[in-house]
């Protein structure tokens, strides 16, 4: 429903001045970064620019050196990956941190389980049927069927997985959805299948921020996009109009293909 | 290496999409919830035509029952852990020191009802040793649980200056030795009770609860448990402080029945028949599935199994023989099993 965010309307999340080092090592220095509702945010650079780094302040997994972090204006603090989920901001890690031998519904719901009152009033118990068609509603939501949630995840398509690994994100109501490279080690049907569901995302008005090496992704998905080049951010811009042939030069160059 | 076969399949379902025709799912569904049991039964039958038809008689199922008591019980907190994906290996011994404890409390003259609460506590503060050095000391659960199947049982050598207490007084006894009649003529000893309860509260702890749903996620995945706000730690000093403890109620079972308890010799290599009875029952070493019904049905092998083979009149040697293959077995099962179901 939205198109690339303006100045006119507020950013979903600012960071301002954040810079990282480890030890003598700066991984990151002074990103200004704004990312308005409805965006899919594409960040790119070579290995080592910083983009990883950057990415693991944004979802929580390390505290910046430098800087600071707004979400919908208000100056946060992400204290654990789980502390960001809670202010709504969701990462979808490579790995997909699922759980294959347990059910799709239990993934779902990891950490966040859904319970009914049995009886006496403090004691609850799980609600497994209603975390189950949740699960279903949920992937629905994804356009993927799935018919039994309660089967393990360990029987599903790495798409159908990735989508899984979404409607967690969903179960917190992720205004912010950070996906790490989310179509590496997939097939062609598949990653059609994962830009798809972040299509999905995009239209639910949500913000997507991706790390891709995949140019032809990147192209086809983002809004804008950002590259990284010795821990500094040197190119912001719109995605529109972009090849993949652009994007690669860009990140090699470090130069906007428009100058 | 199974994943060559999965596009096609999935093309076959696309609904489904999971690698499986519905018919195979079904399969799995059933062989998955019915687990060991046919094979129970199927011993259970064969020891009764091979044995003169002595084994299925009310009076010899109530002494299979019994003598699969302690094994269910310390079984019961062994899945816990495994599910977790750890191991307890000390349950054995912790059972000994805590028998002790129960015997040299009940020796206190007026007080000897303390013998059991003594055990537990004795039980739940090894297990929390145990669980403390794996949540917060990050060491490997087989290490630590095998230090302290040594250093406990040295220590319930210790606490009866390495020689037999018996209480032939023994407040407690009907634990060990009272049968509670159901109908006339159908009678459950109180050791038997005493594991189904333990049963019953372990499947409502592990199915139905927030926790024991966590406990699942811990051994599926432990890092994305992590991630998912889930305090791993939690779990595991949880799981190994209820092995503990179940141990330590199965040193008041085995205190009870005997009448007696000897830091040396009680509880030697329980710990086997603890982990064999979970790993027939069908849960995975690797963590993450299993259950607590599953466990039952592998003690109550285990037991059908001792008992069967001695009213056969097979040989204690054979026996051993014949347990440890059954055990190898069931191993085989749970790998082939895991192909099936969980290609990670």
């Amino acid at each position: 429903m939205a198109e690339t965010g303006g100045p006119d309307r507020a950013p979903l999340l600012s960071l301002r001045g954040i810079g990282k080092n480890y030890g003598a090592v700066v991984a990151v220095r002074d990103v200004d970064l704004d990312v308005y509702p409805g965006e899919v945010l594409a960040i790119c650079g070579d290995n080592g620019a910083g983009k990883s780094s950057l990415i693991k302040i944004m979802s929580g997994a390390q505290a910046p050196s430098a800087g600071t972090i707004r979400l919908r204006g208000a100056e946060t603090r992400f204290r654990s990956p789980h502390d960001a989920l809670l202010q709504g901001v969701a990462t979808i890690y490579q790995d997909l941190a699922l759980a294959p031998r347990l059910s799709i519904a239990a993934n779902v719901f990891m950490g966040a389980e859904l319970t009914r009152p049995l009886g006496l009033k403090f004691l609850r118990v799980l609600d497994r049927a209603r975390m189950a068609d949740e699960a279903r509603a949920y992937l629905r939501r994804l356009s993927v069927e799935i018919a039994d949630t309660r089967r393990p995840v360990a029987g599903l398509s790495g798409g159908q997985r990735q989508a899984v690994a979404i409607s967690r994100a969903l179960r917190w109501d992720a205004g912010i959805v950070i996906m790490d490279e989310p179509t590496a080690a997939l097939g062609v049907k598949e990653t059609a299948q994962v830009l798809d569901l972040i299509r999905r995302l995009k239209s639910e008005g949500r913000v997507v921020i991706l790390i891709s090496h995949n140019m032809a992704d990147v192209a086809a998905l983002a809004t804008r996009v950002v590259v990284m080049r010795a821990g500094a951010k040197v190119i912001d811009r719109p995605a529109e109009g972009l090849t993949p042939d652009d994007l690669g030069h860009m990140i090699i160059t470090g130069r906007d293909v428009a100058q | 290496m199974s994943e060559s076969k999965s596009p096609a399949a999935s093309a076959a379902v696309p609904s489904g999409g999971a690698g499986l025709s519905a018919k195979q799912v079904q399969m799995r569904a059933v062989i998955q919830s019915v687990g060991m049991l046919p094979v129970l039964i199927i011993l259970a039958i064969a020891f009764h035509y091979l044995g003169d038809e002595r084994f299925l008689t009310a009076q010899n199922l109530s002494i299979v029952a019994q003598q699969a008591s302690i094994n269910t019980v310390l079984g019961a907190g062994m899945t816990f852990v495994i599910l977790t994906g750890g191991i307890d290996l000390s349950v054995g011994s912790v059972l000994a020191a805590a028998a002790m404890a129960a015997l040299i409390a009940s020796l206190i003259p007026g007080w000897g009802m303390l013998g059991v609460p003594a055990a537990l506590l004795t039980g739940l503060l090894f297990g929390l040793v145990n669980g403390g050095l794996i949540a917060f000391g990050k060491l490997p659960p087989f290490i630590v649980t095998l230090g302290s199947l040594t250093a406990v049982r040295g220590l319930a050598r210790l606490m009866g200056g390495d020689s037999t207490i018996f209480n032939p007084d023994l407040p407690f006894a009907f634990i060990g030795n009272a049968t509670i009649k159901l109908l006339p003529g159908v009678s459950i000893p109180m050791l038997a009770l005493i594991a189904l309860a333990v049963i019953l509260i372990s499947w409502f702890v592990l199915r139905r609860t927030v926790l024991g749903i966590w406990i699942y996620a811990v051994g599926g995945n432990q890092a994305a448990a992590r991630l998912s706000g889930i305090k791993v730690w939690r779990i595991l000093l949880f799981v190994y402080a209820v092995s503990g403890l179940l141990a330590g109620l199965g040193g008041v079972m085995s205190a009870a029945r005997l009448y007696a308890a000897n830091g040396l010799q009680l509880g030697q290599s329980y710990e086997l028949d603890a982990i064999a009875a979970v790993i027939l029952g069908g849960t995975s070493f690797v963590g993450g599935i299993g259950s607590i019904w599953g466990t039952l049905i592998g003690a109550l092998i285990i037991a059908v199994l001792s008992n069967g083979l001695t009213l056969l009149g097979v040989s204690d040697i054979w026996q051993f023989i014949i347990k440890g293959l059954v055990i190898i077995g069931a191993v085989a099962l749970d790998r082939v099993r895991l192909q099936g179901s969980a290609r990670t």
